[in-house]
């Protein structure tokens, strides 16, 4: 490892390498070599391969050789414990070359005194969030704090462009390009699909064609060593958990030094950690991590894990960030991975040594997540990656920036909204869009320009907009922040510690004696009390799970269209394990299989009703929304439709008659891409799915406060949902700039109307319809969803009409409630 | 995630957004749209209309939409023109502050000058939010009003029989098969008291089980909850306490 070091490396900083028997990659001295050039930077690397070094090292080399006052260096991550961690990894370099640097974080958890220090005497190199950064730049002080700055580092990039969070930190990073011209812009990214996406968002003028950034690709390790699990246990139909495959895994464990356990979801967490203790004869010290743990909790298994004393951990994203173990030696993912962007930088967990390959395990939960596991192989092997399309920047966010930057300064609306449109997210905001969205900020947008009088915005004679008054600013400093969830709720020990946090629908589902799951232990529920769940150790009776929402993410289309090609083709059968083969062998035979590219509707009876299956494979989300729009357009031609579930792979309804030519309804006319128009409209207005949009919405803009927690007050102080100003503002100003963004948002996301819309233009003229006397083979995995699944809202008026009933049934034995005519019972 | 579809719902029940109720002997009915009716008398009752609550808001920089008060005089307008009451009595906190009336838009203004001058008799009670109800929209204000057996007034007095009131925003939540939750304005009645929902748009809901409401009541009470159109009773055994509000 004694290489000759690089000239540009001065002798200090090369003495440290050597002293550490290193020496520094390609990649690290290509960035030194971009930063004396002055050029902006883009490093992909897998994790670990010293990547954060490689972003830092230009700054602490420029420090060393000038050392100089002032910011120097902004180092931005989506994780605040990430920022206090790298700030921890950079105090070793630093302290062992004895340099005259200075590096300090600032995130919310910041002490006052100590953020006021840092405005008036800032460190070298500070690190951050986007929402710290925000507030840093709404204050007047900003011109000074970054006049000098000289280079901003973005970690993670991957994970942030493309999210509100990412078009905050765009935002603000034009701010920061108007504020310091020189400062160049470095971002740090696991492997992509599309790296030009990330060279667009980095670049100063958002826009790839004139990119100015320079893109270094670190050194990619040795092939992936990865295996699917073929287990000796009969490969279930259904479920997602793949307890049936845990004593193998647990073998795993136990030939490895640390095992890393992905899964998909909080609760399959607390599931799997479970199953694991019940097998774990040796008592191997084998722990827990997600995102609802108490932070404390959670800072105990990572330190836990980087001394090396755990075998496993069981983990959800909430590990896919940050912190490197080069201990880890094999990752295991549970269930399905979704995607193989999400596949790949799992597996990077393992095995930072990049010479040595990754080991990794994929275990299937169900049949169909065998197929899927496979394509997800072959897209690790093949190097392929999905590649989401970029969506525009939030409307919400802007508007959030636009006080902000109100805040710090009166502005001309010219100049703000030329910075805004270099910022990549917001490239194609046209001058329309973004003075809508000044008007809201300034009296709300409503027509009728009804809060002329209460203006939070004021044009002055100079033509620049000043904010009316330092309360606004104290608003907007309150409300900072994209990040909006569902309430959470404390659960703590009686008389102990915090465990962690839930969300506050699952509580209110529980009564109390209720058991639960939760940090991987049984607690039995015990009420509410002052904003807390309070709960005991133990109890009996079924334990619940908590359901967490927006735990699950769709398949990838990458990966949908890599499991069609498999199934279609018989000659990919050979590598999957016998259950899946002879399963897709009896499919063949009995009806026929998906093609590539058209779809396959099955139709059969069962228990006296007419099942429809349709192989669609676009995700969970886009067939939620076919299954609401289908059935819509089966009541209009008589088919009765009963109800319908949704996987991530295919959309089965059930009804009272069979869609048949004779009720005008045959395929091509049912899937037909008209279902778009008013269909779509309608449904979009009552969607529960949209309220939640909006909530998220009208938060991010400013409309609503967020609720802070303690804040609440006991008896009259009476909260009201976002649900009626939904209400009232879509029928009386439909056409308001919130709502525009709440239908953008939902179009992409919760009801991905985009891809439902791709889906149907792909197929048309391509539908198989086989109409079969008995269920098929590949439809036996979503008929056992039936009943498993939670029910829609729509259902509401059956229930309470139910629950009303079966309490005078219970009251009255001898009055027998009138019944409704059938429609709607919870199974089929 | 699995759904039912909408259009499959039976076409609403008419006799769903009506139930009967007694107190004190007055034969009354709550109506799914939250007021109350008592034919015998000709009164029809609202509570909580908050009007102006939206630029109330608006005024201290929350950019709330300015329709509330248009869409709950939108409601109270079909309700009065269903009903054609001779007596309309409004609980206290018509008015969402003193300065309501000032804010209003015009027309909005002329709209509530018509609903009172439409009615034979048109009450504004005084609530905590309206201790002077605006002058020269019509109708005349008290602290309280009495008929027959019947009190109407803002805030419930503990241990009053035959008391109608508002200011609590009384609502109810529960929870179905399927772990479908539901929560919703409602009146809340333990045969001596009879707490009124808010009518108000922007008017939120206090849960029946808090001590602020379930005190005030016997120790088994109805709620009434009004949802999607209808009105539905249930024993307070059968509700859900809110966690954290």
């Amino acid at each position: 490892m004694d290489a000759p070091l690089p000239a540009l490396i001065p002798p200090n900083v090369a003495a440290w390498f050597r002293s550490k028997g290193w020496a520094p990659h390609a990649h690290q001295t290509a960035m030194v070599e971009a930063a004396e050039r002055g050029d902006s930077a883009l490093l992909i690397a897998p994790t670990g391969g010293g990547k954060t070094l490689a972003g830092f090292l230009p700054s602490l080399i420029d420090l060393a050789e000038r050392p100089r006052e002032g910011l120097h260096t902004l180092y931005i991550s989506p994780l605040k414990a990430l920022a206090v961690d790298i700030q921890r990894n950079l105090e070793t370099p630093i302290a062992e070359m004895r340099l005259p640097i200075r590096a300090e974080t600032r995130t919310g958890d910041t002490p006052e005194a100590k953020r006021r220090r840092q405005r008036a005497h800032p460190p070298h190199i500070l690190m951050t969030t986007p929402e710290s950064l925000a507030l840093l730049l709404s204050y007047a002080d900003a011109d000074r704090l970054f006049r000098g700055l000289r280079c901003v580092i973005v970690d993670e990039l991957h994970a942030l462009a493309g999210t509100k969070r990412g078009d905050l930190l765009a935002l603000g990073l034009a701010r920061l390009s108007r504020l310091a011209p020189a400062a160049r812009r470095v971002g740090l990214s696991a492997t992509v699909a599309e790296p030009d996406r990330l060279l667009a968002w980095l670049s100063r003028n958002g826009r790839l064609e004139a990119s100015d950034v320079r893109l270094v690709l670190g050194r990619s390790g040795a092939q992936a060593d990865i295996d699917i699990l073929t287990t000796r246990e009969r490969l279930p139909w259904g479920g997602r958990t793949a307890i049936h495959a845990l004593g193998e895994v647990y073998e795993r464990i136990r030939r490895h030094r640390t095992t890393l356990i992905f899964v998909n979801t909080r609760a399959q967490a607390e599931l799997v950690f479970q199953a694991l203790w019940k097998v774990n004869d040796d008592t191997l010290p084998i722990a827990l991590h997600h995102g609802s743990l108490a932070v404390e909790q959670r800072r105990k298994v990572e330190g836990a894990m980087a001394r090396g004393e755990l075998r496993a951990v069981v983990a959800t994203s909430s590990l896919d960030l940050g912190i490197d173990w080069a201990a880890v030696d094999l990752v295991v993912q549970i269930g399905a991975p979704k995607g193989s962007s999400r596949l790949v930088q799992r597996i990077g967990r393992a095995n930072h040594r990049l010479d040595e390959p990754s080991r990794a395990l994929l275990v299937p939960a169900n049949r169909f997540e065998v197929l899927e596991c496979r394509a997800a192989l072959d897209a690790v092997h093949e190097h392929t990656l999905d590649g989401e399309a970029p969506r525009p920047g939030g409307i919400d966010v802007l508007a959030q920036h636009i006080l902000g930057m109100a805040c710090a300064a009166p502005f001309r609306p010219d100049d703000l909204y030329e910075e805004v449109v270099s910022a990549a997210p917001y490239a194609a905001l046209s001058r329309d869009a973004f003075d809508d969205v000044l008007d809201f900020v300034t009296t709300g947008g409503y027509a009728l320009g009804a809060y002329e009088r209460f203006q939070r915005l004021r044009l002055r004679e100079d033509g620049r907009m000043a904010i009316a008054g330092p309360a606004v600013a104290r608003q907007y400093r309150m409300n900072v922040g994209t990040i909006t969830q569902e309430a959470l709720l404390r659960v703590r020990m009686a008389r102990g510690p915090v465990l962690g946090e839930v969300e506050e629908y699952f509580i209110q589902g529980l009564t109390p004696g209720d058991t639960f799951l939760f940090a991987g232990q049984l607690l039995k529920f015990l009420g509410v009390r002052e904003m807390e769940a309070q709960v005991a150790k133990g109890g009996g009776g079924d334990p619940k799970v908590p359901a967490y929402a927006g735990g699950r993410l769709p398949l990838t289309t990458h990966l949908a269209d890599r499991v069609r090609a498999m199934l279609a083709d018989p000659a990919q059968w050979d590598g999957l394990p016998e259950d899946v083969s002879e399963w897709l062998r009896l499919q063949r035979a009995r009806s026929v299989l998906p093609s590539r590219d058209g779809l396959l509707v099955e139709t059969f009876p069962k228990d006296g009703k007419r099942y429809l299956v349709a192989y669609a494979f676009e995700g969970r989300n886009a067939h939620q929304t076919l299954g609401m729009l289908l059935t819509r357009r089966m009541e209009r031609v008589g088919l009765g439709p009963l109800g319908f579930v949704a996987t991530d792979y295919v959309l089965a309804v059930w009804s009272l008659r069979s869609p048949s030519p004779e009720h005008g309804a045959d395929m091509d006319a049912l899937f037909d891409q008209d279902m778009l128009g008013d269909d779509l409209e309608a449904w979009m207005d009552e969607s529960s799915m949209l309220r939640r949009t909006f909530r998220n919405v009208a938060l991010i803009a400013g409309v609503i406060d967020r609720r802070h927690p303690g804040q609440e007050k006991t008896g009259r102080q009476v909260t009201f949902s976002s649900d009626l100003i939904y209400d009232v503002l879509r029928k009386h100003d439909p056409g308001h700039v919130l709502l525009r963004a709440t239908r953008a948002d939902a179009a992409g996301g919760l009801t991905d109307v985009r891809r439902l819309s791709d889906f149907l233009a792909r197929v048309r003229g391509r539908i198989v319809h086989k109409d079969l006397d008995r269920i098929s083979p590949l439809a036996v995995p979503v008929i056992l969803e039936i009943g498993r699944e939670k029910i829609d809202g729509s259902a509401t008026d059956e229930l309470l009409a139910a629950a009303a009933d079966a309490l005078v049934a219970e009251a009255m034995p001898e009055f027998d409630p009138p019944r409704e005519p059938e429609p709607g019972r919870l199974t089929p | 995630m699995s759904g039912f579809p909408q259009t499959g719902a039976p076409a609403c029940r008419t006799d769903d957004s009506r139930a009967a109720l007694t107190l004190c002997g007055a034969a009354l009915v709550a109506d799914a749209s939250g007021a109350l009716l008592w034919p015998a008398e000709g009164v029809l009752a609202v509570a909580d209309l908050h009007l102006e609550k939206g630029s109330a808001f608006a005024a201290r920089g929350r950019m709330l939409p300015p329709y509330d008060t248009r869409a709950t005089l939108d409601r109270l307008a079909a309700l009065i023109e269903r009903e054609t009451p001779a007596r309309v009595l409004c609980l206290g906190d018509s008015f969402h502050d003193r300065r309501a009336a000032e804010r209003m838009a015009p027309g909005d203004v002329e709209r509530l000058r018509g609903l009172t001058a439409a009615v034979a008799e048109w009450v504004w009670i005084t609530g905590n939010h309206d201790p002077e109800p605006p002058q020269g929209l019509g109708g005349r204000a008290v602290a309280e009003c009495r008929l027959g057996p019947l009190v109407f007034r803002h805030e419930a007095q503990p241990g009053a029989v035959g008391e109608l009131s508002g200011h609590l925003h009384p609502a109810a939540a529960l929870v179905l098969a399927g772990r479908q939750r539901v929560r919703d304005r409602c009146f809340a009645t333990d045969g001596a008291k009879l707490i009124l929902p808010a009518f108000g748009s922007f008017t939120g809901g206090l849960n029946v089980l808090n001590p602020a409401i379930s005190g005030l009541l016997a120790p088994r009470f109805e709620a009434l909850l009004t949802t999607r159109g209808r009105i539905h009773r249930f024993p307070c055994e059968r509700l859900s306490p809110d966690a954290g509000r």
